[in-house]
């Protein structure tokens, strides 16, 4: 296990190491910078700055400067905001964990109790609407159905506000302030959840399916026990183990922010924040967001496939 | 094959009843058949390719002529859809934009799953030195999130002044070069088992050569799970170059595709009086992306039922 460890570990640091260098040429090859983009400075002014901010430096050493910093866990100064990567982050990304956990939690409640009870009623009527409601939400273009619900919900019936999360202008404290968060959030919650909902629901279902089927089911049902003791005890648990496993690929998702919703939303997470940041070319930001997701990828991974283990031992890590 | 009954025919009758057996293929096409879910999914899709390739053919407006006596017009007898804000037919653009966006869909698929089945049989097939840097390459670009990768290639795109009429080839590109670690990575662990089984044994000590083997014993086994996956593949592709028309960093104006005809909404006077020119191209994207799904996925029970999760 523990060599196991080591290897996997350093393995992920020479993937990230990699991908540090690929994801900051490609940054280095967009066009522009955050000085040029800005037009209301002068040639000197322009060429003062980016001698200041080191943007005129042939790439590799930019990137060596970059790598030398961040093992020292520091992330640069965002350009646009004249704040330190990293104090960013943390004042957005607990934005974006409030919407991602909400509907990471209501889209694995719904997929346990669909997924079951559809699998349970085989081919009924209902099943058969469960599987139509799969395949369609995993067929919704995210911006789009968030576009839609803002049309009918915000501008048309004016039941909840469009986007944000706060009401411009608002200064509510105390309970005034959650339930204003609340009703900002419910939109972009529920089109989350909807998109995630389907692959879950089916993998639940399919799981439950094949428990169902087993042999020890049988002789639970044949020793007597009620149909609730057999399906919750019994079942269910087979059903629900593995689903571990993807607990680690939840993680990007929960940290990282969505860059689609939040821009459609306009939530003031850290996926906004790096939309806002790629029009201007804020390098350091840009920089320090992708790492973020990778590095979250990569520990995601790990955390499955150990998880994988913990769930099914036969599996040799 | 020990488990088949007695029956009371003789070995030749059971040879030549074996010799009639309809090919795997077919049996697989007429199990397929009867999923009325998929077949209803795969008319659709018919449906949705004759109406995008031969319905502007038949639109008077197909010259999209820029008439400004109708424009932002709702829908009404003449145009169906109503007008846009140069007073173009929205249907015919519609149709136009299905065209381009199913191109791409279908393109980008059979450019990353070519690559990502080449890379993945020889890594599966030659293990070693081969395997080794193909599957760390695919690590690297799986590591690395898709969006701000496809932000960066939309972006240089713009850089590099592509003439619009290109940036729907260097859109499918991109989408394949996203698209292939992952396809790679699931032909390969599938070529890995299949090497190991009894019938490449009988291969290689029959003394067949490399290129044979794959080509004809390998290859015809890797198909059903490429031709499942490469469905489904569709219907990302789609949406991917949806979401990046949308932004601006994909296939651009003048060439409508359903994602860029969204763009529509990013304009607050349209979005909110104007929802004949987005809803529809979102519309079409959803039926067109759940049909694929639903025919892809009666594709997998009848080629690949191992598959189902």
């Amino acid at each position: 296990m523990s060599t196991y460890l080591t290897r996997r570990l350093t393995y992920m640091l020479l993937i990230l190491f990699a991908a540090s260098l690929l994801i900051f040429l490609l940054y280095a090859l967009t066009p522009g910078d955050f000085v040029t983009s800005n037009i209301k400075l002068t040639a000197a002014r322009k060429a003062e700055l980016r001698e200041l901010y080191g943007l005129n430096k042939p790439v590799l050493e930019r990137y060596g400067i970059w790598i030398k910093n961040a093992f020292h866990g520091d992330f640069g100064f965002s350009l646009a905001q004249q704040k330190p990567v990293l104090t960013l982050f943390h004042d957005y990304i607990w934005n974006s964990f409030l919407l991602a956990a909400t509907s990471t939690f209501f889209t694995w409640v719904f997929a346990v109790i669909i997924g079951v009870i559809s699998a349970y009623k085989q081919y009924s009527w209902f099943d058969t609407l469960v599987m139509v409601f799969i395949f369609a939400a995993m067929s919704i273009p995210s911006f789009f159905i968030g576009l839609f619900l803002i049309k009918i919900f915000a501008v048309d019936l004016k039941w909840l506000p469009p986007g944000g999360m706060l009401t411009t202008g608002s200064n509510a404290v105390g309970m005034a302030y959650v339930r204003e968060v609340l009703r900002h959030m419910t939109l972009p919650v529920a089109v989350m959840t909807l998109l995630g909902i389907g692959s879950l629901t089916r993998y639940f279902r399919s799981n439950m399916i094949d428990v169902i089927k087993q042999d020890f089911i049988r002789t639970a049902r044949a020793k007597g026990m009620t149909e609730r003791t057999v399906l919750y005890r019994h079942a269910l648990r087979n059903a629900l183990l593995p689903a571990i496993t993807l607990v680690g690929f939840e993680l990007p998702g929960l940290f990282g922010g969505s860059l689609i919703i939040e821009k459609i939303f306009n939530w003031p997470g850290i996926g906004q924040l790096y939309m806002q940041s790629f029009s201007v070319r804020d390098y350091p930001l840009l920089m320090g967001f992708t790492m973020l997701i990778a590095v979250l990828t990569v520990i995601g991974t790990l955390l499955s496939d150990i998880l994988y283990h913990v769930a099914d031992p036969r599996v040799k890590l | 094959m020990s488990t088949i009954p007695a029956t009371g025919r003789t070995e030749a009758d059971r040879r030549s009843s074996a010799r009639k057996r309809p090919s795997l293929w077919r049996q697989s096409l007429r199990r397929l058949m009867k999923n009325k879910l998929a077949v209803s999914g795969l008319v659709f899709l018919a449906f949705m390719f004759l109406i995008c390739f031969l319905g502007p053919l038949f639109s008077p407006y197909a010259d999209n002529k820029i008439n400004t006596t109708i424009m932002n017009h709702a829908p009404y007898a003449k145009h169906w859809l109503g007008t846009d804000l140069l007073g173009r037919d929205v249907l015919t653009r519609l149709l136009q934009a299905g065209r381009i966006s199913l191109t791409v869909g279908i393109t980008s698929m059979l450019l990353s799953v070519f690559i990502g089945s080449l890379l993945g049989a020889i890594a599966g097939y030659y293990r070693g030195v081969v395997d080794q840097v193909i599957l760390r390459f695919a690590d690297l670009l799986l590591t690395v999130p898709n969006l701000p990768i496809l932000f960066i290639f939309g972006a240089l795109l713009s850089e590099w002044k592509v003439p619009t009429e290109y940036r729907m080839y260097m859109v499918m590109l991109m989408l394949s070069f996203v698209g292939w670690p992952g396809l790679a990575r699931l032909i390969r662990g599938q070529m890995l088992s299949l090497r190991e089984r009894e019938f490449m044994q009988a291969a290689t000590v029959l003394g067949l050569r490399d290129r044979r083997k794959l080509v004809h014993h390998l290859l015809p086994n890797l198909f059903p799970l490429i031709i499942v996956v490469a469905t489904l593949n569709i219907g990302g592709a789609i949406l991917s170059e949806s979401v990046l028309s949308f932004f601006g960093l994909g296939v651009m104006p003048p060439t409508p595709t359903w994602g860029n005809m969204i763009d529509a909404a990013n304009t607050i006077i349209d979005f909110e009086k104007h929802p004949w020119l987005w809803i529809p191209p979102g519309v079409s994207i959803f039926l067109t992306v759940i049909a694929i799904n639903i025919f892809g996925d009666g594709l997998r029970d009848v080629l690949d039922p191992k598959q189902k999760k």
